[in-house]
């Protein structure tokens, strides 16, 4: 043994004391890391892509909501209410798995390439999910509009679209810019969902791992770091955004001037 | 939908577990909120770091991966360290309690942020009326900061509660036979997943209608003593 010590290279080094000092096997968890950074452009692409199908989704339910729009009003509120009061999970079992009971779904041509699809079914489901949030704190943005603003478009003449557009929504969406940043990071830590319905997001990896190679926790501890980094940046992230959007609120800095 | 009703017992069944589950989380995530907010507030800056990194970390990582983390790793370490110090014999972690420790863990960062911000808003010169009127610390908490902490802190302690309820769906995936594990599974078998994951979801919005109906009384009861608009 102490002969074979001494003939090994660094790497086997490193391997041995990897498999068989260290807590975790971290050369092995270095041999797949590949695999865990196309979980995490999995995990990004469907957050990203429902974070802005949802988005571009909650902003007309929102003034709906806001203006209580006679008709719509009461139908948003049921798909929001709906949508926060349940389960992300069971919301995506019921579209994966649920879908498939009934013939007319499976005879109709979305079958095939759409509602078969656990891509597809997360996106979908992902997207209703975080428009349903999303719409309810614009709405209260909307609705916490300052009157003074209002009154000055009205006052310049401007039409109910012009306001909107130019008074209305950019403000409200400062206002709702730190929930939002909650939000994202709500979507990104639901998005461990899409391990359960046998995608290969960051979890789904690190299960495999685990599994493959029968292991308790390389593959759960990986998956952690994956997840803090990409928290790290994503409030890093909207802290510069803030910063920007939110400057006129910071307190000046005076002494210096 | 006849099904459904068919096998009401086992979605019942499933119910008690989901619901005993979030009651035993919220239990330790209070007890874990209390603890973290008197840390973040205490003047040891150890005891505020450590409070501080418990809460960062909780916000990087999903519940999810913790379980799993606490379910497969977390017995082998736990049985590791009773074989190396002897201490301990063969100790099973079952999905209850790796649920339980994993969701309380986790919302316990999620109720000190919200204990945190409850205390503070209590002005200060009232712990110090109490200090001048020779009250013991335990009766200051006891009758100045918990029924105002109590007051400050409803409205985000509900929004934790359900978000939380929420939560419990994802121990299914570890195993526990709570009510989505028994409704995918009996509607796996009578080929109706769809009928059993919606009656699912309606006794997840039952539980949510009702603890609003149980936290609005709370909320009331504590404001008796204030005006609102």
């Amino acid at each position: 043994m102490a002969m074979a010590a001494q003939e090994r290279t660094f790497f086997e080094y490193l391997v041995y004391i990897s498999e068989n000092h260290s807590p975790l096997d971290f050369m092995l968890v270095a041999d797949h890391i590949d695999k865990f950074f196309f979980g995490a452009l999995l995990t990004l692409e469907i957050t990203i892509l429902s974070l802005f199908i949802g988005g571009v989704m909650a902003v007309p339910l929102a003034i709906a909501r806001a203006y209580r729009t006679p008709w719509f009003n009461g139908p948003i509120w049921g798909f929001t209410y709906f949508f926060r009061g349940t389960p992300l999970l069971v919301q995506t079992y019921l579209v994966y798995y649920g879908l498939a009971q009934f013939d007319f779904v499976r005879e109709s041509f979305l079958w095939g390439p759409i509602l078969s699809s656990a891509w597809w079914c997360a996106l979908i489901t992902f997207s209703l999910n975080t428009a349903g949030y999303t719409t309810e704190f614009l709405r209260g943005a909307i609705e916490n509009t300052p009157k003074g603003e209002i009154e000055a478009a009205q006052a310049c003449g401007m039409s109910q679209a012009r306001m909107m557009w130019r008074i209305v929504l950019p403000s409200a969406f400062r206002r709702a810019l730190p929930a939002y940043s909650n939000e994202v990071i709500f979507m990104l830590h639901s998005s461990v969902v899409l391990s359960t319905i046998t995608l290969q997001d960051i979890l789904g990896v690190g299960r495999w791992l685990n599994g493959r190679y029968y292991l308790a926790y390389e593959g759960f501890v990986t998956a952690m770091v994956f997840y803090m980094v990409l928290v790290f940046f994503i409030s890093t992230g909207f802290r510069l955004w803030e910063k920007r959007w939110l400057g006129h609120l910071r307190p000046r800095d005076t002494a210096g001037a | 939908m006849d099904s459904v009703w068919e096998y009401r017992n086992l979605l019942l069944s499933g119910t008690a577990v989901t619901v005993q589950l979030a009651l035993a989380s919220l239990t330790l995530s209070v007890i874990l909120g209390l603890i973290g907010a008197s840390a973040k507030l205490a003047v040891n800056p150890i005891s505020r770091r450590i409070a501080g990194i418990y809460t960062t970390l909780v916000r990087g990582v999903p519940d999810l991966v913790l379980m799993m983390l606490l379910f497969y790793g977390g017995q082998q370490v736990v049985n590791d360290l009773g074989a190396a110090t002897g201490w301990w014999d063969y100790v099973e972690i079952n999905q209850f309690i790796a649920g339980v420790w994993s969701i309380g863990f986790v919302f316990g960062a999620y109720m000190t942020e919200t204990f945190r911000g409850a205390i503070l808003a209590i002005p200060r010169g009232q712990i110090e009326a109490g200090i001048s009127c020779g009250m013991t610390p335990l009766l200051i908490f006891r009758r100045i900061t918990w029924p105002q902490m109590v007051r400050h802190a409803l409205p985000s302690f509900t929004n934790n509660w359900l978000v939380l309820i929420k939560a419990t769906a994802l121990v299914s995936v570890i195993g526990l036979h709570d009510l989505v594990w028994n409704a995918s599974t009996a509607g796996r078998s009578v080929r109706e997943p769809f009928s059993f994951m919606f009656a699912v979801l309606i006794i997840y919005l039952i539980l949510t209608a009702f603890s609003d109906v149980g936290l609005r009384w709370l909320d009331r009861r504590y404001n008796v003593g204030v005006d609102r608009a």
